[in-house]
């Protein structure tokens, strides 16, 4: 198909022109409840892949998922191997002693021979990138989690109902 | 896939506004895409661009962000800045290349 591009923009021209393949305001909300090493990267990815495409990105942790936003933890995540069928490991073997460890040292050894950032540098990304960083207010309640024990980057402690007001017309992703 | 033309020049483009054909690019081309885009380029864009264009002919594929801000130096924050709708994909965009295969 031949067309113009002088006065009248045709569509495919005004594709050119766009950022997200969509013309309305997309937002997505990620709700990371999972602090190992396996579930901590799906979230972030997911929403570092959102805004190098101009999504919104607003990003919850709670419960096991506060490990990723935490100082004392961020840098210390386990792959989870236990009762995780992916290992494709029967349980019990799973379960001996410096299994994890060794799964762990696997993953992240994995994760830099094809130059994915580490778990802190991608928050530090998302944080540079615009996306917006909540902490569960239960869960640091629930843990005793002070809010000078987070990552700089987080940028406030949140309800649930705040949740859902900051994520109003966002696909939620549960992780 | 469509055939448009841009900047006196006729380019083929994917269904998402993509080139298909990087040697169909000229810099007349990337000002009238950014300019679509509501982006007037400047100095850092062109360095982006610059980049951009030469690692992507050497690896066949539009770098990442995190690959365009190690090696050109252009902070993430800036990126965001240059590109406010989407550096991921406005880079790859506008020179002339295909949405980038990486995540990060």
């Amino acid at each position: 198909m031949q067309t113009m591009i002088d006065s009248t923009i045709p569509a495919a021209a005004n594709g050119v022109a766009m950022g997200a393949p969509q013309e309305t305001a997309r937002k997505v909300a990620i709700i990371c409840s999972k602090g190992s090493l396996d579930m901590a990267y799906p979230g972030l990815i997911l929403a570092n892949a959102a805004r190098m495409m101009g999504i919104d990105a607003v990003l919850f942790f709670t419960f096991w998922g506060m490990d990723i936003i935490r100082e004392a933890t961020v840098d210390k995540l386990h792959a989870g191997v236990v009762g995780n069928p992916g290992t494709h490991m029967p349980a019990m073997i799973a379960g001996l002693p410096g299994m994890e460890g060794l799964a762990t040292r696997m993953m992240k050894k994995k994760i830099e021979e094809i130059d994915v950032p580490t778990v802190r540098e991608l928050i530090e990304t998302l944080s540079d990138s615009g996306a917006e960083i909540y902490a569960c207010q239960m869960a640091m309640e629930m843990m005793d989690i002070k809010r000078e024990e987070l990552l700089p980057q987080v940028q406030d402690v949140i309800t649930a109902m705040d949740f859902f007001e900051k994520s109003a017309g966002a696909q939620v992703i549960f992780i | 896939m469509t055939t448009a033309m841009l900047a006196g020049h006729e380019i083929t483009l994917n269904d998402d506004g993509f080139m298909t054909d990087p040697q169909q690019w000229t810099p007349e081309i990337a000002e009238e895409m950014a300019q679509r885009a509501g982006i007037a380029l400047t100095d850092r864009h062109w360095t982006v661009i610059e980049f951009v264009r030469r690692d992507a002919a050497e690896k066949g594929t539009a770098p990442g962000l995190r690959r365009i801000t190690a090696e050109t130096g252009v902070p993430t924050k800036e990126l965001y800045q240059l590109f406010p709708k989407g550096p991921g994909i406005l880079a790859a965009k506008i020179s002339g290349w295909p949405k980038p295969k990486s995540c990060v």
